[in-house]
C-alpha cells in the first residue's frame, strides 16, 4: 500500500525490540470476539488511477455551475478565485500543519491569522475579529450565546429575513440552553423594518439578529434597531452571507452593531457543494472576551522580535471545559488563508471594483427579467441577489430551466418547505462571474418556460 | 557563526513584514474590467467613496512571495515528523486534493435542483456505507463540521432521545482524562458534567463509575481508545452498565485510527460516536482545520439524527432538508448550513477507496506497531504513564525529568531545534507533565528510531545538568520562545495604523 | 482593622461591615503571571462560596469564591489596565473587591494571619 512506509522485515524487527509475537497481541484489551481476524466487507486497495477514475465518474454524473450559465445564490455564491489562492494553500507548509500550538515553527499560520483578523475587521469596520468558524450558520447561532452571557439575558429576537439553515441552526444550538429565540416570519414583500421589530425587543432579550443584505437580497439601514436594541440593553447581532458586499455597501459597524458575522466563503473558497467554508466574526473590543474561537495576537520573542501567538485562551474548552465560551476546537484554518490571499491580491481597490461589478452584473440581470411577461422583480433594494415573483411555481420553472442547461436561481420553496405562500419566488443572483450572453440566455429561457 | 545581517534575514530564514505594511495605494493583484455605468439599485446604502476600508495593494508578485515566505515559517507533515499525540498528523496524499478539485465537485452550488446533484449525493452516501460498514452501526449524519460538532450532534440526540421518552436525566459521566471539548459540549446541550475517577492503569475506574449510575444519568461520554492512548478493556462492561441505568454510551471516536478495520464500535456497544475524517481519514489539518465530524448512531438514537440526510430512492438520490417529511424520523435540528463538508467527504473517500478493507487494517496495526515501538524504545530512559501496550499513541509523564530543573516544556523546545515538531504536552490532564506521542502508520521505522535517539540524546543532556540550555531552546526557529503573557494582558488582535 | 484569610487563598481586610478581599502571595505566585481579572459588578449580591471573580493565567482560569454573604460595593478597576498589581502587590494595590458583609458570624470561620501560614505550611508538606 502506497502510503503505508513498513515492510515485512521492518513489522518483525520492530515486534522483536517491543517483544510481542504478532500485531494482534498489541490489541489483547479488546473484549473476547470483538477483534476481528479479516477485513470488513468492502472493496480492498486501488491503485491511484482506479481511484481517481471512480471519483471522475462520480463528478461526471453532475452538471457544475463552471458548464452552465448559473445565478445561484442564497448564501453561496460563485466567483472567480485567482489561481495563486489554490497554488499557496496547497504549499504543504499550510495544508498540512496543525493549529500553532508551537508557536516557535508556527508564525507562518499565525502571521497569516493576524492579517485575516484585520481584513476581517476591516470591511465589517467592528474593532476585532476572531480567526475564524465553521460557516456563517454557525456563527450565527454563536453569536446568539455569546449575546446571551455578555447581556446575562435569554432570549434573542430573529428578523424574518434571515437565512432559514442560520435560523435553524441557531434554533438547535438554543433549545437546550434555556435560550428563547423569537422573530417573525420572513416574506420578500413585506420589509422588516426596525419599527416591526422594536415590539419584540423587552429588558430579557439579549439580541436582535439582522441580515444585511437580508435574504431576499433587500437592504436596510439598521442604525436605528441599534439604537432600540441598546435602549433595552440588548445587543445588534449583523448576520451577512456575501463578504464581497462591503465592497459597494455601508459597513455594519456604521450602524452601530455589536457582534457582525456571517459567511466568508465568496472571497477565495470554492462553492464545493455547501463546505468547507469559513465563518467570519466580529465584534467590539469591550465583548472581546466573550469571544467564541480562536484568536491571535501580537507579541515578541525572547530576543525582542515581533511574533504572533494563540491568545485569551483562557475562553476555550481546553481549560475552561464545561465553563468554555464555546465547544468549538479549531477553526477553519485553510479556507481562511484562502480568504486572506485573495483578498490580499483584491486589496483597497480591487475589493471595491469587484463588489461594483457584481452591483452592475445583478441590475443588469434585474433590467433582463422585468423585460420578461410573468417575472416581476420584488426588491426596491439590493447588492448582488434579488427576489423575483414568477407567474409559474418556481421550483417547476427552475427544473425547466435546468432542462434548458440555465441554473436560473434558488426557488424559496426550497429554503421554506412549509410556506405556501412563496412557493412563486425565486433568488436570483449575478457575479462577476455571469457574462452578458448569460444574462441574454436566462431572460430567453425564462421567456419560454413562462410562455 | 553568529552575525546580524543588514536585512535582518538569515540566509533561507525570511522576515517578513505584515502585508498591512507593504501595500501602495493604486496596486493590485487582480485586473477586473471597469463595470458600465447603471443607475444604482443599493438604495442609498452605497459605500462613502472617500472612506477607506483600510486593505493594503499589492500586486500578484508580492502576494505570492510574501504568503511563500510565510509558508516557511511552518512545519507540517510534507516538512517531517509530527508526532502530536491526539491529533493524527498522518501523510495527506495529494490525489485527494486533486479529486475535490474536480469539475462537477469543486463547482456546485449547495442549492443546485437535485437533479443536477445525483453524483454528489451518490458521493456523500458511498463515503456514509464505509463509515457504517467501518463502524458496523445502521445510521450516520455527516453534517457536523468537526469532531467538536460531532460531539455535540451525538449529545443533542441523546438529549432528544431523554426528551422523547419523557425523561429529566441532566447528568453525564466524564472521564476526567476526557478532551475538554467533552465537558464543554455536554454544558452546551443543558447538561451537568460528573466526572469519573481513572484507576491506576489510565482505565475507567469501573467502580466509581457504577456507584455514580442513578436515574438521573443521560450517559457516559467516553473516549475509546482513551486518550491516554489505551483501550478501555471494560468498555463492554460500561456499555451493559449504562444501558441498564437507562443511558446512552457516546464514544469519542478521536482515536479511531487505532482500531479502524479491526474493531466494530457497534460490537462495543456504542449509542454514538464521532469519527474525525481529519484524523482517521487523513483529510487535512489545514493549520487548524476545516476538519469533519459524521457521527454514527445505535437504533436507538437514528431518529433523532438532525437534517439534511442523503436517502436512496427508486429516483435516484435524494436529499432531506427538513423535518416534516413522513418518514418517522424526528430529527433534533439542523448543525450546519447546507449538507456538510462536502470538500472532507470526497477527501475521505478517495482514502478510503485507495487504502480499501485491507488496507485500513493494516493501516490501523501499523498505527500502533509504530507507537509501541516508540514506546519500546523511550521506555528505557523516559518515565512510562501506565504499564502494558499502548494503541495508537505513547504516554509518559515527567518523572524522569524529576531534579533536573528541565520542564516538559523545555524539552518540547528542544526537541523543536532538532527538526522535529514535539509532542502534546500537558494532556491528558490526569498525568503529570503529559508527554503523548503519536508517530502514526506513515512515518518509517528509520524516522522513529531518529526522533528516539534525539529524544534520549536530549534526556542524557538533561540529565547531566544542563538545564539552561533547554530554558532557552529552541536557537535554531525564525522566532524564539514568544511572550505568552505579555499577548494576554494587553491583547494586540489586529494591525492598525496607530501601533505600527 | 483586621486582617483575615480562607482556605481558597483570599485576605479579606475588614473595616466595619466592609471588607476589602484580594488572593495572597502564596496564591499569586501559585498562579504565575495573572493576565485577567474578571471581577464582579457593584451591586451584585453574594452567598459565601458563591463565584465572585476570576483570577486568569496565560494557561489556567482559577475561581474566586466569597469568603461571607454580602453585596459588592466596589471593584478594582485598575486592574483591567494593569493585570500585572495582582503579582505585584497581591495583599495591597492587586485587591479585587470590597464587600459588604450581612453576615458578621461568617467571620469567625476565617483565620488570622499566623493560623493562615500554618495552614500554607501545612499543604506544602
Amino acid at each position: 500500500m502506497r502510503y503505508l512506509p513498513l515492510t515485512q522485515a521492518d513489522r518483525a524487527s520492530m515486534l522483536e525490540t517491543i517483544g510481542a509475537g504478532s500485531v494482534d497481541d498489541l490489541y489483547c484489551d479488546v473484549p473476547e470476539g470483538a477483534l476481528l481476524k479479516e477485513p470488513v466487507d468492502l472493496p480492498h486497495h486501488l491503485g491511484e488511477m482506479q481511484v481517481e477514475r471512480d471519483m471522475a465518474k462520480l463528478a461526471a454524473k453532475n452538471m457544475g455551475t463552471a458548464s452552465a450559465p448559473s445565478f445561484l445564490g442564497a448564501g453561496a455564491y460563485r466567483h472567480h478565485v485567482p489561481a495563486t489562492v489554490d497554488y499557496i494553500i496547497q504549499r504543504g507548509e499550510f495544508l498540512t500543519a496543525y493549529t500553532p500550538y508551537q508557536p516557535e515553527i508556527a508564525q507562518g499560520t499565525l502571521q497569516y491569522l493576524f492579517e485575516f483578523q484585520t481584513q476581517v475587521a476591516s470591511i465589517t469596520n467592528m474593532d476585532v475579529a476572531n480567526a475564524s468558524m465553521w460557516d456563517g450558520a454557525t456563527s450565527c447561532a454563536e453569536a446568539v450565546l455569546m449575546a446571551c452571557r455578555a447581556t446575562r439575558r435569554k432570549k434573542a429576537v430573529l428578523s424574518g429575513g434571515l437565512h432559514p439553515h442560520y435560523r435553524e441552526v441557531t434554533e438547535t444550538y438554543c433549545q437546550y440552553s434555556d435560550t428563547q429565540v423569537a422573530g417573525r416570519d420572513g416574506h420578500p414583500e413585506h420589509q422588516a423594518t426596525a419599527d416591526e421589530l422594536d415590539d419584540l425587543i423587552d429588558d430579557q432579550t439579549a439580541c436582535v439578529v439582522v441580515q444585511y443584505p437580508d435574504v431576499f437580497g433587500r437592504l436596510d439601514d439598521h442604525t436605528k434597531l441599534a439604537e432600540a436594541c441598546h435602549a433595552k440593553g440588548a445587543l445588534l447581532v449583523v448576520v451577512f452571507t456575501e463578504a464581497v458586499a462591503f465592497g459597494a455597501i455601508k459597513s455594519p459597524g456604521s450602524f452601530g452593531a455589536d457582534i457582525v458575522c456571517g459567511e466568508g466563503q465568496s472571497i477565495g473558497n470554492a462553492l464545493g457543494y455547501g463546505g468547507p467554508y469559513v465563518g467570519l466574526f466580529a465584534t467590539t473590543s469591550k465583548l472581546v472576551r466573550q469571544m467564541p474561537g480562536r484568536l491571535c495576537g501580537e507579541t515578541v520573542d525572547q530576543d525582542g522580535k515581533r511574533g504572533f501567538v494563540l491568545t485569551l485562551s483562557t475562553r476555550e474548552q481546553h481549560i475552561r471545559r464545561e465553563k468554555a465560551t464555546s465547544n468549538i476546537c479549531t477553526n477553519s484554518g485553510l479556507c481562511s488563508l484562502a480568504f486572506t490571499v485573495h483578498m490580499s491580491l483584491l486589496g483597497e481597490d480591487g475589493y471595491r471594483k469587484l463588489a461594483a461589478i457584481n452591483h452592475e452584473r445583478a441590475v443588469k440581470t434585474a433590467d433582463a427579467l422585468e423585460g420578461v411577461a410573468g417575472v416581476e422583480v420584488v426588491n426596491d433594494s439590493f447588492f448582488n441577489e434579488f427576489t423575483v415573483k414568477l407567474s409559474k411555481p418556481a421550483a417547476e420553472v427552475v427544473e425547466a430551466l435546468v432542462a434548458r442547461g440555465i441554473m436560473g436561481g434558488v426557488p424559496l420553496s426550497r429554503l421554506y418547505p412549509n410556506r405556501d405562500d412563496l412557493g412563486a419566488f425565486m433568488l436570483v443572483a449575478a457575479t462577476e462571474t455571469n457574462t452578458d450572453e448569460d444574462i441574454a440566455a436566462l431572460a430567453a429561457a425564462l421567456k419560454e418556460v413562462l410562455a | 557563526m553568529t552575525f546580524q545581517t543588514h536585512t535582518g534575514n538569515r540566509g533561507l530564514v525570511l522576515e517578513e513584514k505584515l502585508i498591512f505594511e507593504q501595500g501602495e495605494a493604486g496596486r493590485s493583484g487582480v485586473d477586473l474590467p471597469d463595470p458600465a455605468p447603471v443607475k444604482s439599485r443599493l438604495g442609498g446604502l452605497a459605500r462613502d467613496e472617500n472612506s477607506e476600508i483600510g486593505l493594503p495593494g499589492l500586486s500578484e508578485p508580492q502576494v505570492v512571495r510574501h504568503f511563500t515566505r510565510l509558508s516557511q515559517k511552518n512545519f507540517g507533515i510534507d516538512s517531517g515528523f509530527f508526532p502530536l499525540g491526539s491529533c493524527t498528523m498522518k501523510h495527506n496524499p495529494r490525489l485527494n486534493e486533486k479529486v475535490a478539485r474536480l469539475p462537477g465537485i469543486a463547482d456546485l452550488h449547495p442549492m443546485q435542483p437535485e437533479s443536477t446533484v445525483q453524483g454528489a449525493l451518490e458521493l456523500m452516501d458511498q463515503c456514509a456505507h464505509w463509515l457504517l460498514v467501518l463502524t458496523g452501526m445502521p445510521a450516520v449524519a455527516m453534517s457536523p463540521a468537526s469532531g467538536a460538532q460531532g460531539e455535540l450532534c451525538g449529545m443533542m440526540a441523546i438529549r432528544a432521545a431523554l426528551d422523547a421518552r419523557g425523561e429529566n436525566r441532566r447528568r453525564v459521566l466524564v472521564p476526567e482524562s476526557a478532551h475538554g471539548t467533552n465537558p464543554a459540549t455536554a454544558a452546551a446541550c443543558g447538561f451537568t458534567v460528573d466526572s469519573i475517577p481513572a484507576t491506576a492503569d489510565g482505565r475507567v475506574d469501573l467502580a466509581a463509575f457504577e456507584a455514580k449510575l442513578g436515574d438521573d444519568v443521560a450517559g457516559i461520554m467516553l473516549t475509546n481508545p482513551n486518550t491516554c492512548g489505551l483501550f478501555e478493556r471494560d468498555v463492554r462492561k460500561i456499555a451493559d452498565l449504562v444501558h441498564a441505568a437507562g443511558g446512552y454510551f457516546y464514544c469519542d471516536g478521536a482515536n479511531f485510527n487505532a482500531i479502524v478495520g479491526r474493531v466494530r464500535p457497534a460490537d462495543l456497544g456504542v449509542d454514538a460516536m464521532h469519527i474525525n475524517l481529519h484524523k482517521t481519514f487523513s483529510t487535512p489539518h489545514g493549520g487548524g482545520g476545516p476538519g469533519s465530524g459524521p457521527v454514527v448512531f445505535s437504533e436507538a438514537l437514528a431518529p433523532f439524527a438532525p437534517i439534511p440526510y442523503v436517502v436512496k430512492t427508486e429516483n435516484g438520490f435524494h436529499l432531506v432538508e427538513t423535518a416534516d417529511e413522513q418518514d418517522g424520523k424526528k430529527p433534533f435540528g439542523r448543525l450546519k448550513g447546507f449538507h456538510g463538508q462536502m470538500g472532507m467527504f470526497v477527501r475521505a473517500l478517495s482514502y478510503m477507496k485507495s487504502h480499501g478493507a485491507d488496507g485500513l487494517r493494516q493501516a490501523s496495526g501499523d498505527a500502533v506497531l509504530n507507537a509501541n515501538y516508540l514506546l519500546a524504545r523511550l521506555k528505557t530512559k523516559l518515565s512510562v504513564a501506565y504499564p502494558g501496550y499502548c494503541m495508537h499513541e505513547a504516554l509518559f509523564d515527567d518523572d524522569f525529568l524529576k531534579g533536573t530543573g528541565v520542564s516538559t516544556l523545555d524539552l518540547a523546545k528542544a526537541i523543536i531545534d532538532e527538526g522535529f515538531h514535539p509532542m502534546t504536552m500537558y494532556f491528558p490532564l490526569v498525568v503529570h507533565g503529559a508527554l503523548l506521542i503519536e508517530p502514526t502508520e506513515t512515518e518509517t521505522k528509520e524516522s522513529i528510531d531518529q526522533f528516539c535517539d534525539a529524544v534520549l540524546s536530549l534526556v542524557a543532556k538533561a540529565e547531566a545538568g544542563d538545564s539552561e540550555f533547554f530554558k532557552n531552546a529552541p536557537y535554531l526557529t525564525p522566532r524564539r520562545r514568544l511572550d505568552e503573557t505579555a499577548a494576554a494582558r494587553k491583547p494586540v488582535l489586529r494591525w492598525s495604523p496607530a501601533n505600527a | 482593622m483586621a486582617k483575615k484569610f480562607s482556605k481558597e487563598h483570599e485576605w479579606l481586610e475588614i473595616d466595619g461591615d466592609v471588607a476589602t478581599v484580594g488572593i495572597t502571595d502564596h496564591a499569586q505566585q501559585a498562579l504565575g503571571d495573572i493576565v485577567y481579572v474578571e471581577l464582579p459588578e457593584v451591586g451584585k449580591k453574594l452567598a459565601k462560596d458563591g463565584d465572585a471573580a476570576v483570577v486568569e493565567s496565560v494557561k489556567a482560569a482559577s475561581d474566586v469564591y466569597a469568603p461571607v454573604d454580602g453585596e459588592i460595593v466596589e471593584a478594582n478597576e485598575e486592574l483591567d489596565a494593569n493585570p500585572a498589581l495582582v503579582n505585584e502587590s497581591p495583599e495591597n494595590d492587586g485587591w479585587f473587591f470590597k464587600i459588604k458583609i450581612t453576615d458578621a458570624s461568617q467571620l469567625d470561620d476565617l483565620m488570622d494571619e499566623a493560623g493562615y501560614k500554618a495552614f500554607v505550611e501545612g499543604l506544602e508538606d
